[in-house]
């Protein structure tokens, strides 16, 4: 089974979120860059497929340079071999059509993909891909199980779970229940020096393909003042809620 | 313009709240710019509900397979309405369904595709809108450079507005052929009402100690008609499901009210929050972040100060109706 998985490159939850050129960049410096945690589980996931049922798994970026150490700690996590697409993407688009095309020269039995990036929360790159390709796709996948040509998953539902069963090839938009959290790998010594010879390939591409363009960010006002209530007088939160808040 | 919204129903064929939200987007945006406004739904009991806001025409495919989301099926359907009857933009709500077929409808429509829109676009030569973007830690301006358009609207940002006008509902059949995916069953966590559709969220952080006092939380919600939550900890603990987590790696919340109990409000957790339009926070600590986040605050044991909330909005409750 080959195993590609898509690697966002974000900055870590903990960032500090700041804008330069006139608000329209996103400000990486002094920024930690990690692997996108929906990705993340999902590359666990196929380290497990790896572990069990003999897959190779290739990781795909779509991004410059800087992205590499990214690709090289999900080396160092198990993936055999990296690709990134040398192309600066403008949206999610972007991003989808180039691995497609990719994807459309190196046949994978399994795609997995975050349900959504936690930079630009876009949540469409595995849906595109899918229609680009024509392979088939389940999103918010919290569960897979492969045998031979068959597939068995479940979705994330408002309210619960779906089963579903189905057959390879197949794309996923991954999130945590794939494996859980307890389940993620920190890259070891021998992981990291291995990841060192691992093949990073290179892939130039002057397509430029995006169908939105981003002008410019704001940060939300800064918030006023906390009311706090005595903890001895919840009938006034009751009121405040109901009068002032309308929320009740 | 010509504006197509995928209208949601429930199990038993009434509109979704998202669908009556985006309804009232499509129809306030239609009217300011001079266009009409179709919906298409599936299944629909009541589909001339929608001309309570602004909808013109409501296509309502009758086929037995659309009962069940399929994202092949669903966006077939989708695509060869936007096609047939010349729209130009297409309204999605932000449901896990919805999010399921945007990008997969974007390729099929050639069209530019928004997701968290909490903006009207504004026209020029090219339309705009803005977004959520960084978890809500920024709103983004998005231009579109294709002139199909497709919006997901972020849930809660506009509200549901009665326009009340005359309008049609038309059956429809489509030619469905089979879809890749089989769904072999669906399993209910249970049947309150969800986070995802929650006016009320009531969540519990690690201050609860542990799984056996979570009847505060429980009770609490209750009373509220709302959904429960927790923060990551709670569910890696397993003290609750996954499917409760909310926050940055969770689920997002964007409720009316939202009740965080013994959560400190760690960066993670309030991006995925964030949103909500009022945020409650009951906690011992009188330094925790959440009081930063919060509207309402109460610096107190959640051991005393909830039991006495729950019987506090019984009486509410009751004299209120
Ligand atoms: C990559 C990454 C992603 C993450 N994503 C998420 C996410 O999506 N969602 C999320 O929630 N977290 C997330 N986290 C974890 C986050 O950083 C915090 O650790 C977590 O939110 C803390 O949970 P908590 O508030 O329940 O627990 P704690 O931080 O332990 O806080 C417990 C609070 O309860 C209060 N308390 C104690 N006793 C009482 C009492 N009797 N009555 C009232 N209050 C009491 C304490 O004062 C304290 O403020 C993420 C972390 C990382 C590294």
């Amino acid at each position: 089974m080959k195993i590609l998985v898509c690697i966002s490159h974000v900055p870590d939850t903990t960032s500090k979120i700041n804008f330069t050129e006139n608000n329209s960049k996103f400000d990486k410096s002094g920024v930690q860059f990690v692997i996108n945690p929906n990705d993340e589980f999902g590359l666990t996931r196929a380290i497990w497929f790896k572990e069990k049922n003999n897959a190779t798994i290739d990781v795909i970026n779509v991004g410059l340079q800087d992205t590499e150490s990214t690709l090289r700690k999900a080396l160092a996590i198990g993936a055999d071999r990296a690709v990134r697409i040398n192309h600066d993407p403008k949206d999610g688009l972007s991003v989808a059509k180039h691995i497609s095309d990719y994807i459309k020269l190196n046949s994978y039995d399994l795609i997995i993909a975050g349900r959504e990036s936690i930079d630009y929360n876009g949540g469409m790159v595995p849906g595109m891909i899918s229609a680009f390709t024509d392979i088939n796709f389940i999103d918010k996948c919290i569960d897979l199980k492969i045998s031979g040509n068959n597939v068995e998953a479940s979705r994330e539902i408002e309210g619960g779970k779906e089963n579903i069963s189905t057959h390879l090839p197949l794309i996923i938009g991954g999130q945590k229940g794939l494996v859980e959290e307890s389940d993620l790998r920190i890259p070891n010594m021998r992981g990291i020096m291995m990841a060192r010879k691992k093949e990073l390939l290179v892939i130039d591409s002057d397509e430029d393909y995006f169908a939105t363009h981003s002008k410019d960010f704001e940060k939300p006002q800064p918030k006023g003042e906390v009311t706090i209530v005595q903890a001895d007088e919840v009938e006034k939160l009751i009121d405040l809620l109901h009068n002032e808040a309308k929320a009740l | 313009m010509k504006i197509l919204i995928f209208a949601e129903t429930d199990e038993n064929g009434n509109f979704k709240k998202d669908a009556l939200e985006i309804a009232s987007y499509a129809s306030q945006v239609s009217s300011e710019n001079g266009g009409s406004l179709i919906a298409l739904s599936f299944n629909a009991s009541e589909p001339e509900r929608l001309s309570n806001y602004g909808v013109q025409k409501t296509i309502n495919a009758k086929n037995q397979e659309l009962n069940n989301f399929d994202p092949e099926i669903y966006s077939n359907c989708i695509s060869e309405i936007f096609k047939s009857e010349n729209c130009d933009l297409l309204v999605l709500s932000s449901s896990s369904n919805s999010k399921y077929i945007g990008g997969i409808l974007s390729v099929k429509i050639d069209a530019g595709y928004v997701t968290n829109v909490i903006s009207k676009p504004t026209m020029g030569d090219r339309i705009s809108v803005q977004r959520n973007t960084f978890t809500n830690k920024a709103f983004e301006n998005v231009e579109i450079m294709k002139s199909k358009v497709i919006l997901a609207i972020s849930k809660n940002s506009y509200g549901l507005k009665e326009n009340q006008i005359n309008s049609e509902a038309i059956e429809t059949n489509f030619n469905i052929s089979e879809s890749r995916n089989k769904v072999k069953s669906v399993e209910k966590t249970s049947n309150k009402v969800t986070i995802a559709d929650a006016d009320i969220v009531v969540s519990g952080g690690r201050g609860l100690k542990g799984p056996e006092n979570w009847h505060l939380i429980e009770n609490l919600a209750d009373i509220l008609g709302g959904a429960t939550a927790c923060s990551k900890p709670v569910s890696d603990l397993g003290w609750r499901p996954h499917s409760e987590h909310v926050g940055q790696t969770g689920k997002p919340v964007s409720s009316n009210l939202y009740i965080a109990i013994g959560i400190s409000g760690a960066i993670q957790h309030l991006a995925g929050v964030n949103s909500s339009k009022v945020k409650v926070v009951i906690n011992t600590d009188p330094e925790a972040p959440f009081f930063k986040a919060a509207d309402y605050g109460i610096v107190g044991d959640a051991f005393e100060v909830v039991p006495r909330l729950i019987d506090k909005l019984k009486e509410f409750k009751s004299s209120n109706g």
